[in-house]
């Protein structure tokens, strides 16, 4: 018997599905792939890849050092490929969000708040981004994430760019 | 809900509900309604019913094949028969019955129970079970009865859905033998011992002992992570009442996806490792999975969405660009 192997896809080596059209138009799937949209990314852009009204799922571009956000409710942080640090800080002032915030807010400096720990997350590890908290990421090397959050007014949203849009499927 | 006062000749009970009647043999599960008969495979039958009885029917239409299957309304489910095809309805064959949500499901429990047999476990990988043919024999309450995951935060956080390891039952299965199992470095500084939260997710679903069977990981407010491993073919044919998404997160998936109320082929959607796919909400798909692969299902659980779907005040699709 040959020797199973689990693919997942980096950014240095992913390859692409895609929708192969019968009756229907291939925008109805919303294809993409969140290692090429990272790939494509700047740092810590926040890209919708899935959305739901009002909920997203972004791929973001780990690279350096995040500017420190609060999320207005829990937000899930999962590790597609690379080595995050993800470090959280308790709010001193959780109004430091406003009332009626979808997703999260970006903070202009390190916020004032008590230091809750941090997170080294690799592939496939996911973790809890807290409402009450703020969160920096931090990486070395480029790595990605996907979140699932709502969509706030940083979120990213170029469908036309990163989704397939014609019939035939590109590999 | 037994319509006779025992077994059949194969051992196993007959079951009514309403004007629909179920039977099974050796090999086929029967049913009939006022206006037509149908058979369906027994396995095929049982891997259906094992899904829709433990996901409660599900978000929408959970059709266990092109003639056969239930729509959840959230309080009640339709039973139908040929509903969803266009050839039954145009021929006045179709049949459609409603019911009491506990009433269904407790005549799907007792059928699903009582046609199961020892070797067999539905919710399993065909590699991974016994037969499910012949007559009846013994039964298998432990399979078709699991713990149905449903993370009220996320997997791993205080009083939550617990991490999977051997100690619990959960050995890597074998298609997944060379995932990483290293959990993430957790550094909470004291006082915060409970607020700092991190699981491996993908070792979680290496672990998993069933195939097709989205269960809640993480929910933002009601945005639900569904992760699921797949295997095979998916038992039923799903269709949607509400946009739902796909991010492969291993592997690869081959998903045929039709229309939702005549069944004609609209899509077929190969899906790799970081792809990330919509399902419309007038569609219905089924997946195959050539190895057991990680699919990540995300769900909008909010309750308005059917309604807002059906009469059109939402779009089919979720981006329109």
């Amino acid at each position: 018997m040959s020797q199973i192997t689990t693919r997942f896809g980096s950014l240095d080596r992913w390859e692409k599905g895609g929708v192969d059209v019968i009756d229907d138009d291939p925008r109805n799937y919303v294809f993409s792939n969140v290692f090429e949209v990272a790939s494509r990314a700047k740092p810590y852009e926040k890209v919708a890849v899935g959305k739901n009204i009002e909920y997203v799922i972004e791929a973001i571009r780990a690279e350096g050092i995040s500017a420190w956000r609060a999320p207005a409710q829990d937000e899930f942080a999962l590790v597609m490929d690379g080595e995050v640090e993800i470090h959280l800080l308790k709010l001193a002032a959780p109004g430091i969000v406003p009332a009626g915030t979808r997703g999260s807010v970006e903070l202009g400096s390190t916020p004032a708040g008590k230091k809750m720990g941090r997170v080294r997350a690799r592939r496939g590890h996911m973790t809890l981004l807290p409402v009450g908290a703020a969160y920096q990421f931090r990486a070395d090397r480029p790595s990605v994430i996907l979140l699932q959050t709502l969509a706030g007014r940083d979120t990213a949203e170029r469908w036309s760019e990163i989704c397939q849009t014609t019939a035939t499927r590109r590999s | 809900m037994t319509t006779e006062s025992g077994p059949n000749r194969h051992g196993y009970h007959t079951f009514a509900l309403g004007e629909f009647r179920f039977e099974r043999d050796e090999c086929f599960a029967h049913v009939v309604w006022p206006k037509g008969r149908h058979l369906l495979p027994v396995d095929a039958f049982l891997r259906a019913l094992q899904r829709d009885v433990a996901w409660g029917f599900f978000y929408g239409i959970v059709n266990f094949d092109g003639v056969i299957g239930t729509v959840n309304h959230y309080g009640t489910v339709d039973l139908f028969a040929g509903r969803f095809n266009a050839h039954y309805r145009k021929a006045g064959l179709d049949y459609t019955e409603s019911f009491a949500t506990p009433l269904i499901q407790r005549a799907f429990e007792a059928m699903l129970e009582d046609w199961t047999n020892a070797a067999f476990d539905p919710f399993a990988s065909p590699a991974e079970t016994g037969s499910a043919l012949g007559p009846k024999n013994g039964s298998n309450k432990r399979a078709i009865s699991r713990h149905r995951v449903t993370a009220k935060r996320m997997v791993g956080c205080p009083g939550d859905e617990p991490t999977r390891s051997d100690e619990r039952g959960f050995p890597v299965n074998r298609h997944f033998a060379d995932v990483e199992q290293d959990p993430p470095d957790v550094e909470p500084e004291p006082g915060f011992e409970g607020e700092v939260v991190a699981f491996n997710l993908f070792a979680y679903l290496s672990r998993s002992d069933v195939t097709w069977n989205p269960s809640v990981v993480s929910v933002c407010k009601g945005s639900l992570y569904c992760p699921t491993t797949e295997e095979y073919v998916l038992p039923v044919i799903h269709g949607n009442d509400r946009v739902e998404w796909f991010v492969q997160l291993s592997d690869e998936i081959h998903w045929e996806v039709e229309d939702r109320d005549s069944g004609a082929l609209r899509a077929r959607v190969v899906m790799k490792a970081g792809d990330v796919a919509a399902m419309p909400a007038d569609i219905r798909h089924r997946g195959f999975s050539p190895k057991r692969s990680m699919l990540l299902v995300w769900e909008n659980a909010s309750p308005e969405l059917p309604q807002l779907y059906a009469t059109g005040k939402m779009p089919p699709v979720p981006v329109e660009f």
